[in-house]
C-alpha cells in the first residue's frame, strides 16, 4: 500500500485536487438537475418534444467524454477557464439521466391518482407540486443519483484539458509510469463515487417509501 | 331554509354526444338530477357509465349537446371552480398514497384556502360523519383497510360541501360485508345531507338500495330511467334480463 504513503506526504494536494474534484462534479451535477429536470417536467406536458429532446440527450451520452472537452474549447467564455469548461461538458452528461428519470417518474405516477387530483379541482401547477413530483421524487433522485456518480468518474478526464480534480494524479502518474500516483488519484476518486452512491441511495430509499405507501 | 328558489335541476343533460376518435360513445343522452336526489347510472362495462361521470365535473366535453350544472353549461364554467364544487368519490378511494388521511380529506378545503382550525375541526367533523376513529387522522391510507380507505374517500369529496356528488363504483372494490354497511351508511347520509347524487354501478342490488332513480344505460344509451319502485317492476326486456341475472339459481332462495 505504498500509494497510501505518497498521499500522507501530499495530503495538502490530494486535499486540494479532492475539493476541486467535488466542485467539478458537484456544479456539473447540479446544473444536470436544474436543466434536466424542468425538461423532464416539460416533456411530460408536451409529448411531441420528448422524442427530440431524450433524443438530443442521447446523443450528447455516446460523444467520447474528451472529444466533447475538445469540442467546447471554442466556446465563448466557456472556453476561457478549463473549469468552466468541464463542468459544461459534465452537465451536459448528466442531462440524460436526470431528463429520463424524471419523465420516466412522472409517468409511471397512479393515473387513477392524477386523475382525482384533477377531478378535485388541483390545477396544473398544484397537481405537479402536491402530487406528481412528491410521487415522482424517488426515481428523480435515481436519476441524480446515476448523474452524479457518472460525473465524479468522467471528472478524472478533466485533468486532460487542465481543469484539474483527481485526473492530475492519474495523468501524472500515467506519465511518470508510477502506479503510487495514479492511485493516489484513482482510489479517492473511487471512494467519492461510492460515498455519492451510497448517500443518494438512502434518500432515494427514503422517497419511494412515499410512492410504495399506496 | 329549504324551497329552494327555482326547481332548475342540479345537473342536466342535453341531447349529449360524446365521440372519441370518431367512435360515438355517448349518443343523444338526456338526463336530469335535481337536488336532493340520486339517480343511479346502471350498466355494464362500457355503457357510458364513467363517460357520463366525467362529462358532469368538465374532465370530458359533450361534442354535441349540452351539460349544464347548476343551470350553466359546463363549456362555460371555469373547469376548475366546477370541480371543487363537485365531490367525486372513485373506486379504492384513489387517495394520495403520499398524504395522511387527514392531509387528504384537507385537499379541498386547502386550496381554497382556510384556515387550520376551520380544515381540522372539519376534518374531524368528517371522520365522525363517515364512521372512523379520529385517531387514524395521522395514518397514511397504505395502513387502512379497503373499507376505511373508502370511507376517508368519501370524507374528502365530502369536505368542502359540495351541492352535487358523484360516485364511479364506490363501493365495488370492497368485500361484500363491508360494502353492504357501506351502502347502508351512504343511504342515511345522503337522507339527511339531500344533496345531488350520481353513482354509477353495475350492480343492480346496489341501484335498488341507493336510487331515487334509475337510468339503465347500453352502448351509450339511456335505455330506461324510472323511479326505483317501478324499476324493479318494469317488463322491459333489458331491465329483466339485468333482474335475472341476480336474482340467483331457484334453490337458493
Amino acid at each position: 500500500m505504498n500509494f497510501l504513503h505518497f498521499m500522507s506526504a501530499n495530503r495538502q494536494q490530494v486535499f486540494e485536487l479532492t475539493l476541486e474534484h467535488i466542485t467539478l462534479a458537484g456544479v456539473g451535477t447540479l446544473i444536470a438537475a436544474l436543466v434536466g429536470i424542468p425538461l423532464g417536467i416539460v416533456i411530460t406536458r408536451i409529448p411531441s418534444l420528448s422524442k427530440p429532446i431524450l433524443g438530443g440527450a442521447n446523443i450528447i451520452q455516446t460523444i467520447p467524454s474528451l472529444a466533447l472537452f475538445g469540442f467546447l474549447i471554442p466556446a465563448p467564455w466557456i472556453g476561457d477557464r478549463a473549469s468552466r469548461l468541464a463542468i459544461l461538458a459534465l452537465a451536459l452528461y448528466g442531462l440524460l439521466p436526470l431528463i429520463r428519470n424524471t419523465y420516466a417518474g412522472i409517468r409511471g405516477v397512479d393515473p387513477a391518482v392524477v386523475e382525482a387530483g384533477r377531478a378535485m379541482g388541483l390545477t396544473d401547477r398544484q397537481l405537479l407540486f402536491q402530487v406528481e413530483l412528491p410521487l415522482a421524487s424517488g426515481v428523480i433522485v435515481a436519476g441524480l443519483r446515476i448523474a452524479a456518480v457518472l460525473s465524479i468518474g468522467l471528472a478524472t478526464i478533466a485533468a486532460a484539458i487542465g481543469a484539474g480534480g483527481l485526473g492530475e494524479f492519474i495523468f501524472r502518474g500515467l506519465a511518470m509510469v508510477n502506479n503510487q500516483v495514479i492511485l493516489a488519484g484513482a482510489v479517492p476518486a473511487a471512494l467519492l463515487a461510492l460515498a455519492a452512491d451510497f448517500l443518494l441511495g438512502l434518500l432515494e430509499r427514503r422517497l419511494n417509501s412515499l410512492r410504495l405507501r399506496s | 331554509m329549504p324551497l329552494a328558489s327555482s326547481n332548475e335541476p342540479a345537473i342536466e343533460f342535453d341531447r349529449v354526444v360524446f365521440t372519441l376518435n370518431g367512435r360515438p360513445l355517448l349518443e343523444n343522452l338526456t338526463l336530469s338530477v335535481s337536488q336532493g336526489e340520486t339517480l343511479v347510472l346502471l350498466g355494464r362495462s362500457g355503457s357510458g357509465k364513467t363517460t357520463t361521470l366525467k362529462l358532469i365535473n368538465g374532465l370530458l366535453m359533450p361534442n354535441e349537446g349540452e351539460v349544464r350544472v347548476s343551470g350553466r353549461s359546463t363549456k362555460q364554467w371555469d373547469p376548475i371552480r366546477l370541480r371543487r364544487d363537485i365531490g367525486y368519490v372513485i373506486q379504492d378511494g384513489g387517495l394520495f398514497p403520499h398524504f395522511t388521511v387527514e392531509r387528504n380529506i384537507a385537499v379541498v378545503p386547502r386550496i381554497e384556502g382556510w384556515d387550520r382550525e376551520r380544515i381540522q375541526t372539519r376534518v374531524h367533523e368528517l371522520l365522525a360523519l363517515v364512521g372512523l376513529d379520529p385517531q387514524l387522522a395521522s395514518r397514511y391510507p397504505s395502513e387502512l383497510s379497503g373499507g376505511q380507505r373508502q370511507r376517508v374517500g368519501v370524507a374528502r369529496a365530502l369536505a368542502a360541501d359540495p351541492p352535487i356528488l358523484i360516485l364511479d363504483e364506490a363501493f365495488s372494490a370492497l368485500d361484500p360485508i363491508t360494502r353492504s354497511e357501506m351502502q347502508k351508511e351512504f343511504r342515511a347520509l345522503q337522507q339527511r345531507m339531500r344533496k345531488a347524487v350520481v353513482f354509477v354501478t353495475h350492480d343492480l342490488r346496489e341501484a335498488l338500495l341507493l336510487a331515487d332513480r334509475i337510468a339503465l344505460m347500453e352502448s351509450g344509451r339511456v335505455i330506461v330511467n324510472l323511479l326505483a319502485e317501478e324499476f324493479s317492476r318494469s317488463q322491459h326486456p333489458l331491465v329483466r334480463a339485468y333482474r335475472e341475472a341476480f336474482s340467483g339459481p331457484p334453490e337458493s332462495r
